[in-house]
C-alpha cells in the first residue's frame, strides 16, 4: 500500500529531468489566413516529411478543400504515398520497418501543433547541427539525440553548434536576432532567410493540419457573439419592462 | 379548447399544479443580486452537458485502442462534431465556475442554514457527483494526461487501510488503468451519474421550493405575507425571474461561446496540452496535474508529508461543507448584518481558496509546498473555529422588509 502511495506521489512530482526538451529558441507566430503559406507547406510536408510521418486524422481532399487546390493537383502532386484522395495520409513505411530503421517509429503529426505548439516545430526545424556521434550525423537543440535525420539539409545545408562558453557573444547581448549559436557551414538551395519561410510554411501547415477548423473557427465566432449581443440587449430591455411593476 | 385540453390533462396528471408550484406561482424574494443568477445558469450548463454530451456517445468508441482517434474522428470529420465537443469541454469547466460561484453566495447570504440545511446537503452531494462525473469524462478521451491522471487519482484510493490495494484493482478492473477501466468509467460517466446528478437536482430543487429562497438580506419572506397569502417581499418566478434569468443567460452564452470559438483550449487549462497525445504508459507527461477545477484539493493534497494523511485531509476538505449548517452559530444568515470577525475569515477562506487553485497548477517546490500549507490550514480553521467566531461575531439588527 505505501509503495504504490508513494509511486503515486513521486508520479506526481513533474519529473522534468526526464524530459529531454531543450529550449524553444524561435518564435513563430502562425498564421492560417495565408492560403499561399498553408499550400506551400502542404507541399513541402508531403515532399519532404510524408515519407516518414503519418497525418492519420487528415485527408488528403480535406487538404484540397480546406486550401483550394484542386483534387487533380492533389492527386498528381501530393499524393506520395499510393493513397486514394479520400484517403487518410499514411507513412510509407510499416511500424515496425520505421522501429528497425530509426530506433522508433517517427511520430504520426496529426496533431502535433496542438501538443509541441508552433515555436517547438519551427524551431526544431531550423536547429539541426552537424554531430558526428550521431548515428545520423546530426543532433538537434530542441531535442537532444533526434532519430530524425536531417531531411531539409537539401533545402538549408548543414549548420554546426559553437559549444556554450567558447564565444562571448551570448553572454553578452542577450536574446538577440542571432538566437542560438547555429553557423551555416554548408549551403543548400535556399538562403537562411528562404529557408526560414519555408519552415514558417511547414509550421503553419502543420498547425492548420492539429486543427482544421481553426481556419473557420473565429470567422463563426464572431457571427455568435454578434447574435448573443443582440440577444442579450432583448433579453435586457424584455427584463426592464417585467419588473417596471416590482417595486 | 386549451383550457379544456389542460382539465383533462390535469384530471389525470397535475400540470398545472406543477407549473404553479415551481415556475408560476412560486414566490421568490425581489431583491436577488448577481450572486442570484448561477443557480439557473448550472442548470443550463447542465442540460448542456447532457445533451452535447448524448450527441458525443454517438460517435466515440469507448476502447483503449480506438478512443482518442473517435475523438479527432469528432473534431474532424463529424458535422459540427468540433463544436459539439468544445461545447462538452468548456461546458465542464464552466460548470465549475458557475457552481462554485452558487456555493460561494451560499457562504455569503447563509443560505444553508435552518430550515435550508437538507438544501445545503443536496448541493455538496451534487458538488461531490460533478466531481466524479468530471474526472470520469477527462479520462475518455484517453489522452496521455487522461491515463496518467485516472492512474494517480485511481491510487489515491490505496491509501483506504487493509483493502486498499483490491480497492484500486477493483475500481481499475485490472491491475493497471487500461481498457476496462476505461469502458466502466464510459458506463458511469455517461449513464450512472448523469442520472444521479439529475437526480440530485431535482432534489436540490424540491427542497428549494419547499422551503423557498433565501436572498441578500438573509431574512424569510415568508414570514411576512400580504392579505392574497403571498409574500409581501416576493415576485412570481414566471414572468420576473425568467426574464431575468433570460437576460443572464445571455451574458453567460457571450463569454461562454468567447471560449468555445476563440479560445477552446484557454492557454491548456481547459484541454492540456499533453492530452493531444495517446495514453502511453511508457511515457511520463512532464508535469502531472489534474484539471484547474481540482487543483485547490490536490495542494492539499500535496501539502501534506504523511502521504495517508495528504488523502485524509483533501476529503475532508470536501466532505468538512456537509457540516457547515450546524458550524454557524450567527444570529443572522446574511454577511450584509454580520460583523467584522466573519467579513474577515470569509474573506481569508476565498483568498486561500484561489490561492490553493493557483499552487495546485505550479510545479512542486518549497515556496509552493510552504504557502499551500498555510492555504489549507486558513481554509480549515475557517469551519472549525465558525462555531466560535460565528458566535462572537457583533451582528448588527436584521430589517423585517428585504431591503433591495
Amino acid at each position: 500500500m505505501k509503495r504504490s502511495l508513494l509511486l503515486a506521489l513521486l508520479v506526481m512530482l513533474p519529473i522534468s529531468v526526464w524530459a529531454a526538451e531543450g529550449s524553444v529558441p524561435f518564435e513563430f507566430d502562425p498564421n492560417l489566413d495565408n492560403q499561399a503559406s498553408l499550400q506551400r507547406g502542404a507541399k513541402l510536408f508531403m515532399n519532404y516529411c510524408s515519407g516518414c510521418h503519418s497525418l492519420q486524422y487528415m485527408r488528403y481532399n480535406r487538404i484540397a478543400e480546406d486550401l483550394e487546390i484542386p483534387e487533380d493537383v492533389v492527386e498528381n502532386n501530393l499524393i506520395m504515398t499510393g493513397g486514394k484522395i479520400h484517403s487518410t495520409i499514411q507513412g510509407t513505411m510499416s511500424k515496425e520497418q520505421a522501429g528497425d530503421w530509426f530506433g522508433k517509429a517517427p511520430p504520426d503529426l496529426s496533431l502535433i501543433a496542438r501538443q509541441r505548439g508552433a515555436d517547438w516545430i519551427y524551431s526544431f526545424l531550423l536547429s539541426f547541427y552537424l554531430d558526428d556521434s550521431r548515428p545520423n550525423g546530426v543532433n538537434n537543440l530542441v531535442m537532444a539525440n533526434t532519430a530524425m535525420p536531417h531531411v531539409l539539409a537539401p533545402l538549408q545545408g548543414y549548420q554546426v553548434h559553437e559549444e556554450a562558453g567558447g564565444h562571448g557573444e551570448e553572454s553578452e547581448g542577450g536574446h538577440g536576432e542571432a538566437g542560438p549559436a547555429l553557423e551555416l557551414v554548408q549551403e543548400g538551395q535556399l538562403n537562411p532567410a528562404e529557408y526560414r519561410s519555408a519552415v514558417g510554411d511547414i509550421t503553419n501547415f502543420l498547425v492548420y493540419a492539429g486543427e482544421p477548423v481553426k481556419l473557420t473557427r473565429a470567422s463563426l465566432g464572431f457571427k455568435v457573439i454578434v447574435f448573443l449581443i443582440l440577444f442579450t440587449g432583448l433579453a435586457y430591455m424584455l427584463k426592464r419592462e417585467f419588473w417596471r411593476d416590482v417595486h | 379548447m386549451a383550457s379544456k385540453f389542460m382539465n383533462w390533462v390535469d384530471a389525470r396528471f397535475p400540470a398545472t399544479q406543477l407549473w404553479n408550484d415551481h415556475v408560476g406561482q412560486y414566490y421568490a424574494p425581489k431583491n436577488f443580486n448577481f450572486w442570484y443568477y448561477f443557480g439557473s445558469l448550472a442548470m443550463l450548463v447542465l442540460v448542456n452537458q447532457l445533451l452535447t454530451g448524448i450527441w458525443l456517445a454517438m460517435f466515440y468508441k469507448p476502447s483503449a485502442a480506438e478512443a482518442f482517434g473517435s475523438v479527432a474522428y469528432i473534431m474532424r470529420e463529424v458535422e459540427w462534431g468540433w463544436l459539439i465537443r468544445y461545447m462538452h469541454s468548456t461546458g465542464a469547466s464552466f460548470f465549475f465556475i458557475v457552481v462554485y460561484l452558487h456555493m460561494f453566495r451560499a457562504l455569503l447570504y447563509g443560505s444553508y442554514r435552518k430550515p435550508r440545511e437538507l438544501l445545503w446537503i443536496f448541493g455538496c452531494l451534487i458538488f461531490l457527483a460533478l466531481m466524479a462525473e468530471a474526472f470520469m469524462g477527462y479520462v475518455l478521451p484517453w489522452g496521455n494526461m487522461s491515463y496518467w491522471g485516472a492512474q494517480v487519482i485511481i491510487s489515491l484510493f490505496s491509501a483506504v487501510p487493509v483493502v486498499g490495494e483490491q480497492l484500486t484493482t477493483w475500481i481499475r478492473g485490472d491491475f493497471v488503468v487500461g481498457d476496462a477501466t476505461l469502458n466502466r468509467f464510459f458506463a458511469l460517466h455517461v449513464v450512472a451519474l448523469p442520472f444521479v446528478l439529475v437526480g440530485l437536482v431535482i432534489a436540490h430543487i424540491m427542497a428549494l421550493h419547499h422551503v423557498g429562497s433565501n436572498n441578500p438580506d438573509g431574512i424569510e419572506i415568508k414570514a411576512n405575507k400580504g392579505a392574497d397569502g403571498h409574500p409581501v417581499d416576493g415576485i412570481r418566478f414566471h414572468p420576473y425571474y425568467t426574464v431575468k434569468d433570460l437576460f443572464g443567460v445571455g451574458v453567460f452564452l457571450i463569454l461562454f461561446a468567447g471560449v468555445i470559438f476563440f479560445a477552446p483550449t484557454f492557454g491548456g487549462l481547459f484541454l492540456e496540452v499533453d492530452n493531444f497525445s495517446p495514453a502511453d504508459p511508457s511515457v511520463t507527461p512532464e508535469h502531472i496535474k489534474p484539471s484547474w477545477y481540482f487543483t485547490p484539493f490536490y495542494a492539499m493534497l500535496r501539502a501534506v508529508p504523511s502521504k495517508g494523511g495528504g488523502v485524509i485531509v483533501m476529503f475532508s476538505a470536501v466532505f468538512i461543507l456537509f457540516f457547515l449548517p450546524w458550524l454557524d452559530r450567527s444570529r443572522v444568515k446574511s454577511i450584509r448584518y454580520k460583523g467584522i470577525i466573519f467579513k474577515v475569515a470569509l474573506t481569508l477562506f476565498a483568498v486561500s481558496f484561489l490561492s490553493l487553485a493557483y499552487l495546485g497548477l505550479q510545479a512542486p517546490s518549497d515556496g509552493v509546498k510552504l504557502s499551500a500549507r498555510i492555504a489549507t490550514v486558513i481554509y480549515f480553521l475557517f469551519f472549525l473555529l465558525m462555531p466560535i467566531y460565528s458566535k462572537l461575531d457583533r451582528t448588527k439588527p436584521v430589517p423585517e422588509r428585504v431591503t433591495g
